[in-house]
């Protein structure tokens, strides 16, 4: 039998392939050059940690080990000075 | 010999930085003793006072000891390695202190409090701000 006219096309009906591009995730401390993370300063460590209070995984953010131990530091003195909760809910 | 001698009469001062939450129930001049007590705790015992930031009376993430404010107060100094324990002691018994931390700082960390006192970080947001008016 002859073949269906439409082509078959797996990107198109599971759409697999993305419209856009994925970007390449970077780690920020080693693009804008910051070598220290200030444990007193709530709003840069919420880029950090989810609606939860809980930090983000690497996979997620993209930040490099080095500086990943740095955050995973900072969040937890945080929580100790009460500057970030240890448990929260709609943090965001 | 000359380097044992050396040793003992130079004092190595480290940098540390202490956080400390005081009880909101203090008055503006209780506390305002309290920070002084403090102050000189540190000069006193061979430190010497690099900064100090009062946040005033600030919102706790969470209760500390049933209470959801309190006054931060952040002490930056130089001081030898033993007298953080002291001074950790002595916060230790206050009981207007609900919560303290000490951490030593490393070069990173005083080139940022420097620039951060030198308000080199906001100057990108008020600019923004201008923009914006």
């Amino acid at each position: 039998m002859s073949r269906p006219k439409t082509q078959h096309n797996p990107g198109m009906v599971f759409n697999t392939t993305p419209e856009t591009p994925l970007k390449k995730k970077y780690c920020r401390f080693k693009k804008n050059g910051i070598k220290y993370i200030d444990y007193k300063d709530a709003n840069f460590l919420m880029k950090f940690v989810n609606e939860q209070g809980k930090i983000l995984p690497r996979r997620i953010t993209g930040t490099s080990l080095k500086y990943q131990r740095k955050i995973a530091l900072a969040v937890k003195k945080a929580r100790h000075l009460a500057v970030l909760p240890y448990v929260a809910d709609g943090l965001k | 010999m000359a380097a044992k001698k050396t040793t003992n009469e130079q004092v190595v001062l480290n940098d540390y930085e202490s956080v400390i939450i005081f009880t909101p129930v203090l008055s503006e001049e209780q506390l305002k003793d309290a920070v002084a007590k403090y102050r000189s705790f540190i000069t006193d015992n061979g430190g010497e006072m690099v900064h100090e930031e009062n946040w005033g009376l600030t919102k706790l993430a969470y209760a500390i000891d049933k209470k959801t404010t309190g006054f931060y107060i952040i002490y930056e100094y130089k001081a030898p390695a033993e007298f953080v324990a002291k001074f950790e002691l002595a916060f230790r018994r206050d009981e207007r202190i609900m919560r303290f931390l000490t951490t030593s700082l490393d070069k990173h960390a005083q080139v940022y409090n420097q620039r951060k006192r030198n308000g080199e970080f906001n100057q990108n947001k008020k600019e923004k701000q201008q923009e914006g008016k």
